[in-house]
């Protein structure tokens, strides 16, 4: 099964790529109100979506500052 | 005297380590992460030191794959280490394994805190450090209020909590008195947050803190960069300094078992 894995900044945590791409953008002439990045993994694994999210919250996010989603692609 | 002093794939401060350990006296074997995951014994050493780089080339994030590695092998092994009151230490990159290893800012499964994106991204400078008032036995040869000139050279330095729980980690750090070096403005005055005194963003100007223990110690800034006189910027000026040796020699003292302000 392939999963996708996506983590995100939680709300409140500072984001300095996406904000020097939101200025980036705006210098372009671009109109855009907020820029935030993600990391995506692509995990092939025979394992269930459980064990999936298991690997977010021991290995892939800091769950501090991170938020993330398990999807199958 | 023995203090292990690890590397993995993309360390690269680990020459440095080893010579400002030796320099104080200890027996400083430089030995490969795989190795040290192999020989499971960490017991035969009185100090573990994690230098600076960018193991594994900080993929996932800086200093996670080291971390989550070294504790799923050795968890045990490093509680124990750490129960007995054995120093360690952790520099920039050695911070950042310290935290995702779940040492710094406690014991615990999962990190207490984050080493996030520098506010600006990668820097590469000299920075001045305040000393706190901590508990910290390493860093006991060091006054309360001495300020320190140490360089950083990290891209994910800012010291971060959950968003909403500042205030109270803050409390609780200050309260175990585990802040041991803040960024501050060449006086002793506090950056505030302001760069370039505070180069990275981090709460409350952290720039270095320790386990409520005070035996193992985390720190963004580079005490083996800034041992010798000669790696001073103005020392053809007359700069006489040695300001991060003598935290190698409080080092040296509190190793051996013991902790707190026992040097």
């Amino acid at each position: 099964m392939l999963y996708r894995v996506e983590v995100r900044y939680k709300k409140g945590v500072l984001d300095p790529e996406g904000n020097a791409a939101l200025d980036a953008l705006r210098s372009l002439g671009f109109k855009a109100d907020a820029v935030a990045t993600a990391k995506v993994y692509l995990i092939e694994t025979p394992s269930s979506q459980k064990d999936v999210e298991e690997m977010c919250r021991k290995l892939l996010t800091n769950p501090i500052i991170h938020d993330y989603s398990v999807s199958k692609a | 005297m023995k203090a292990l002093v690890m590397r993995a794939p993309g360390t690269n401060c680990d020459s440095e380590m080893v010579r400002a350990l030796k320099t104080v006296g200890f027996d400083a074997p430089l030995v490969h992460i795989n190795d040290v995951l192999r020989e499971k014994n960490l017991s035969r050493y009185d100090v573990l030191v994690f230098p600076g780089g960018f193991s594994y080339g900080d993929y996932i994030r800086s200093g996670a794959i080291w971390g989550k590695k070294f504790v799923a092998v050795l968890k045990d092994e490093l509680r124990d280490f750490v129960a007995a009151k054995k120093p360690i230490v952790g520099v920039c990159n050695g911070m950042q394994v310290l935290v995702e290893a779940g040492l710094i800012p406690r014991t615990a499964d999962y990190p207490e805190a984050a080493m996030a994106s520098n506010s600006l991204g990668y820097r590469c400078m000299w920075t001045w450090l305040r000393v706190e008032k901590n508990v910290c036995g390493i860093a006991g040869l060091y006054k309360k209020g001495e300020v320190l000139r140490v360089p950083i050279a990290h891209g994910e330095g800012r010291y971060t909590v959950a968003p909403g729980t500042e205030k109270k980690a803050l409390a609780e750090l200050e309260g175990n008195e585990q802040i041991v070096f803040r960024y501050c403005k060449p006086d002793g005055s506090p950056a505030g947050g302001e760069y370039p005194w505070n180069p990275n963003g981090s709460l409350s100007d952290i720039a270095g803190i320790c386990n409520p223990e005070g035996n193992v110690l985390a720190m963004m800034p580079h005490p083996e960069r800034a041992s010798f006189f000669w790696q001073f910027p103005d020392w053809t000026l007359g700069e006489k300094r040695e300001d991060g040796l003598r935290l190698f020699k409080g080092l040296a003292g509190s190793a051996g078992g013991k902790s707190g302000r026992s040097i």
